[in-house]
C-alpha cells in the first residue's frame, strides 16, 4: 500500500466510522455476546456461569421448543406460499389495463401501512366468534350445509389459520415489488409469445413467471424470514382472546399460537433465562439461514 | 444523594438474606453509622432528594397514585417523589436494574416478588425496619396476615403493599329474579353454584345457541390456578411441585371441564367468544348480562359504575365453599412497591414506603386521610392494614367494603404461590386450564403434562441458584395470623 493509498484508506475509514462503530456496538457486540451467553446460565442480574452445551441439550428435550417450532413452521409453511400467490395475483390484476388503476393500487397497499398492533385490534373484532364480520359472512354461506363457522381465535384448531388469513392482509409490500418486476418484463417477449400463439396462461407460465423469478426469490426469502419471526400480531391477538391473563405469552388457546419468538421472549424476559433464550435465538438463526440457503439453491437451479 | 455505605450494606444483605448479612456485629454497626451519618448530612443539605418511582398505572388508578405521591411530597420537605408511568414496568425495571440505573421505587405485581428476588433484583426491607427499631415481623404486624405473606419470598420481606384487593363472587340480582332465584342469596357451595348456573342459563329456542350463562370458569380466567387451592389442593409444598400429585387439583380441573361437558363444547366456546377479552367494556360478560355470576375483585364496583351504571348486583361474603373445612375462601392480590437493587436513594424510597404503610389511623374526614388509606379510598379498595381509621371504615365509597375487609382477615385468603418459577408455572396452568375446558386433554393428562415440565424447571431453577451461590431455598416461613 503506498502512502497515498493508506491515506485514502484511513480517510475512508474515518468517514464510515459512525456506521462501523454503530454496527460494532449495537449489532456485532450483542450478537457475539449472546453467542457466549448461550453457553451460560445467565439471568441478566447475576454473573453468567459457563455451563457448556447444557442449554442446547435442554432445547432438544424441551417439548415447548418443539411445539413452538412446529407452530411456527405451520404458520410459515402456509402463509409464505399463500402470501406469494395472493401478492402475485394482485400485482397481475393491478398491472392490467383497467380504469382506476392507481386507486386500486392504493387500496390494496393501504393495509401495509396500518401499524401492526392497530391491525391486530381490528382483526380481533373481525374474528370474533359471535359478532365478528367474518362469521357474519360465513354463517349464511355455511348454513345450507348444516355447518357453523368456528370461533377462530378462541378455538385451538382455528387460531393459527386465523393468523394466516390475517397475514394475507399485509401483502401490499410484496405486491408493490411484484408490480415493479412486472413492469420490467420486456414487451418484446410478450409480442414474440403472441406471434408463437401463446395466450393467457401459457404467456404467464413461459414469459412472466421466468422473468419474475428473481423478484419471487427475493420476496419468498423475505417472507420466510419474517414469518418465522412472527411475534407482534400473535402476542396481541392471543392475549386479547385469552382475556388478558397477565402472561400474554402462553399461546392461547392451549398453546396453539405459541410461536418460536414468543417462547423465546417468555423465556428471556419473564423467566429471566437469558442463556437459554440466547441458545434459542441461535437455533432460529441457523434454521433461517438454512432455509434461505435452500431457497437460493432451488432458485439457482430453476434460473439455470 | 448517593449513599454508598448503605448500598453496599444492602448488597451484602441481599446476597445472604438468611443470615442477615453475615458480617461481624461491629462492622455492621460501623456501616450503619456511616449510613446514618451520610443520611444526617443529607438532611442538612438544602437540596431535596429526588426519588424516582416507576409505576404501571395510567387512568384513574394512575391519578390516584399521583394524588398520594403529591400528598407525601407536601407532607415533608426533604424528599420529592417523582412518578413515571412505565410499561411493562416489571421487565423495564429488571433491565434497568441490570444496567445499574434502576428507579428507587418500582410498583410491581406481587407475583413478581419471588422471581425478582431469586434473580437478585430486590433490596430486602428488613434492614430499614430494624433501623426503625422493629423486626420484620413486628413491622409487618400492621398488615392482615395474607398481606404479610404476599410481600415475602422465602420469609424475607421485599415489598410493601400498594394497591390491595380481595376477590369474591359478584352476582346479577336482576338475572337471579328472572330465573326465579332469591336475589339476595348467593350460592354457598360449589354444588349450589353449579345448580344456580344451570337455572341461569338460557338458550335460543330456535338455534339452541346459548344466550346467557349462570357462570363460566374462564370468565375472567385470570387465576385458574386458584381453583386448585379453592378445592383444597396444593400447587407447591415448599419442596416439590404438587400440581399432578395432589388429587384435589384434579378435582378442581374436573369441575372446570364439567362446564364444557354439561353445556356443550361448541356452544360454550361460541358463546364465550362473543365477549372474550372484554373486561373494561360494556360488552364484558357480566356487564352485558350474559354471565350472571363472576369472580371479581374489590375494584369491580368502580368498573360497574363506569360500564353498567345502575346494575343491580350483590357481593358474596366469600367464595362458595368447594370442600368441607375451607370456608371464607378468597383470593388476595396486590400491587407492591419494591426498592430495586442498586437504587440510588433507597432511604428516600423507604421513607415513601413508610408513609404509604403508616396512614393516619385517627382520620375523621377525607382531608385527614393519608398513605394507603388515601389511596384505597380514592380507588375504592380495602386497606391491607388491620386497623382502619374511623373515616375510612365508616365512609368508604364501596358499599360492600366490609365483605372485603372480612375476607382480608380470613385464614383461607389465598395468594400466588411463593416459588421462583411462578411465571412459568402460571403459563403451564393457563395452558392446562385451556386444554381442560376445551376438552383437548383430560384433566389428568393436562395436569401431568404441566407437572412434568414444571418438575424439570424447578430442578433447573434450584441448580441455577446453587450455581450462583444463593442459599438453597429456605422454604415458606409461615406467617401466623
Amino acid at each position: 500500500m503506498t502512502r497515498g493509498e493508506r491515506r485514502s484508506f484511513f480517510t475512508g475509514l474515518a468517514f464510515t466510522s459512525p456506521w462501523i462503530i454503530g454496527l460494532a456496538v449495537f449489532t456485532a457486540y450483542p450478537v457475539l455476546a449472546s453467542l457466549f451467553y448461550s453457553f451460560c446460565d445467565y439471568s441478566i442480574l447475576k454473573t453468567p456461569v459457563w455451563c457448556g452445551l447444557e442449554n442446547y441439550k435442554e432445547l432438544v428435550s424441551d417439548d415447548l421448543f418443539w411445539l413452538s417450532l412446529r407452530n411456527t413452521l405451520f404458520y410459515a409453511g402456509l402463509s409464505v406460499p399463500l402470501g406469494t400467490i395472493v401478492a402475485l395475483s394482485l400485482a397481475l390484476l393491478l398491472n392490467a389495463d383497467v380504469r382506476g388503476k392507481p386507486f386500486f393500487r392504493v387500496l390494496f397497499y393501504l393495509p401495509s401501512i396500518v401499524p401492526i398492533v392497530a391491525a391486530s385490534m381490528l382483526w380481533i373484532w373481525i374474528f370474533n366468534g359471535q359478532v365478528g364480520l367474518l362469521n357474519w359472512i360465513l354463517t349464511p354461506l355455511l348454513a345450507p350445509f348444516g355447518l357453523t363457522p368456528p370461533a377462530w381465535l378462541v378455538d385451538p384448531t382455528w387460531a393459527k389459520p386465523a393468523l394466516i388469513l390475517m397475514s394475507l392482509w399485509g401483502t401490499g409490500n410484496a405486491m408493490v415489488i411484484y408490480l415493479a418486476g412486472l413492469q420490467n418484463v420486456p414487451k418484446e417477449l410478450y409480442e414474440a409469445a403472441e406471434i408463437d400463439g401463446a395466450t393467457g396462461w401459457r404467456r404467464f407460465w413461459h414469459v412472466t413467471l421466468p422473468q419474475l423469478a428473481p423478484v419471487i426469490y427475493f420476496n419468498v426469502v423475505m417472507s420466510i424470514i419474517s414469518s418465522l419471526q412472527i411475534f407482534t400480531q400473535a402476542i396481541v391477538m392471543s392475549s386479547a382472546a385469552s382475556g388478558g391473563t397477565g402472561t400474554e405469552t402462553d399461546g392461547f388457546p392451549a398453546r396453539s399460537t405459541l410461536f418460536y419468538t414468543m417462547h423465546l421472549f417468555a423465556t428471556a424476559f419473564y423467566d429471566l433465562r437469558m442463556g437459554y433464550a440466547s441458545a434459542m435465538a441461535y437455533v432460529l438463526f441457523i434454521i433461517i439461514a438454512t432455509l434461505t440457503w435452500l431457497a437460493t439453491r432451488i432458485s439457482r437451479d430453476r434460473l439455470n | 444523594m448517593s449513599d454508598p455505605a448503605l448500598t453496599s450494606q444492602l448488597r451484602v444483605a441481599s446476597s445472604h438474606p438468611a443470615n442477615g448479612g453475615g458480617l461481624g456485629a461491629r462492622v455492621k454497626r460501623l456501616l450503619w453509622c456511616a449510613g446514618l451519618f451520610s443520611c444526617g448530612a443529607m438532611s442538612f443539605a438544602a437540596e431535596k432528594v429526588k426519588v424516582v418511582y416507576w409505576d404501571k398505572w395510567t387512568g384513574p388508578e394512575g391519578r390516584s397514585l399521583r394524588a398520594v405521591v403529591d400528598a407525601f411530597n407536601r407532607s415533608q420537605d426533604r424528599i420529592e417523589v417523582e412518578v413515571l408511568t412505565v410499561s411493562p414496568v416489571d421487565r423495564k425495571t429488571l433491565v434497568a436494574t441490570a444496567g445499574g440505573n434502576p428507579p428507587d421505587i418500582a410498583g410491581l405485581w406481587a407475583y413478581n416478588i419471588a422471581s425478582f428476588a431469586d434473580a437478585g433484583a430486590l433490596t430486602p426491607l428488613e434492614p430499614f425496619m430494624r433501623e426503625d427499631g422493629q423486626t420484620a415481623d413486628e413491622w409487618q404486624a400492621r398488615y392482615y396476615p395474607v398481606y404479610q405473606r404476599i410481600t415475602r419470598h422465602n420469609g424475607v420481606v421485599y415489598a410493601a403493599v400498594c394497591q390491595p384487593a380481595m376477590i369474591t363472587l359478584h352476582w346479577n340480582k336482576q338475572l337471579f329474579r328472572e330465573a326465579g332465584l332469591d336475589p339476595e342469596r348467593p350460592p354457598r357451595t360449589v354444588h349450589e353454584l353449579d345448580e344456580y348456573a344451570r337455572k341461569l342459563t338460557k338458550r335460543d329456542p330456535r338455534t339452541g345457541e346459548i344466550t346467557q350463562m349462570g357462570f363460566l370458569p374462564q370468565e375472567p380466567g385470570w387465576w385458574p390456578w386458584v381453583f386448585c387451592r379453592w378445592f383444597g389442593g396444593q400447587l407447591f409444598d415448599g419442596e416439590n411441585i404438587t400440581l399432578a400429585t395432589d388429587p384435589r387439583n384434579l378435582e378442581a380441573m374436573r369441575w372446570v371441564a364439567s362446564y364444557t361437558k354439561d353445556y356443550g363444547k361448541d356452544a360454550v366456546t361460541k358463546f364465550a367468544s362473543g365477549f372474550a377479552g372484554q373486561f373494561a367494556s360494556p360488552q364484558a360478560g357480566f356487564f352485558s348480562g350474559k354471565v350472571a355470576m363472576v369472580l371479581q375483585g374489590v375494584w369491580y364496583n368502580a368498573y360497574i359504575r363506569e360500564y353498567k351504571p345502575g346494575l343491580d348486583y350483590g357481593v358474596a361474603p366469600a367464595w362458595p365453599s368447594a370442600v368441607p373445612g375451607i370456608d371464607d375462601f378468597s383470593l388476595a392480590e396486590a400491587d407492591v412497591l419494591v426498592i430495586p437493587r442498586g437504587a440510588k436513594h433507597p432511604r428516600g424510597a423507604w421513607e415513601f414506603i413508610k408513609y404509604l404503610s403508616s396512614p393516619n389511623l385517627q382520620a375523621q374526614s377525607r382531608e385527614e386521610l393519608t398513605g394507603i388509606e388515601l389511596l384505597s379510598y380514592i380507588q375504592e379498595k380495602n386497606s391491607p392494614l388491620r386497623e382502619w381509621s374511623p373515616f375510612f371504615a365508616n365512609h368508604h365509597p364501596h358499599p360492600k367494603i366490609d365483605v372485603f375487609r372480612r375476607l382480608s382477615a380470613s385464614e383461607h385468603a389465598e395468594i400466588t404461590p411463593d416459588i421462583g418459577i411462578w411465571t412459568e408455572y402460571h403459563r403451564e396452568v393457563l395452558a392446562a386450564f385451556a386444554n381442560v375446558r376445551l376438552l383437548t386433554a383430560t384433566p389428568e393428562e393436562a395436569l401431568a403434562d404441566a407437572h412434568r415440565r414444571l418438575e424439570k424447571s424447578w430442578a433447573r431453577h434450584r441448580r441455577s441458584l446453587e450455581r450462583h451461590g444463593q442459599l438453597p431455598a429456605k422454604q415458606n416461613a409461615e406467617v401466623k395470623p
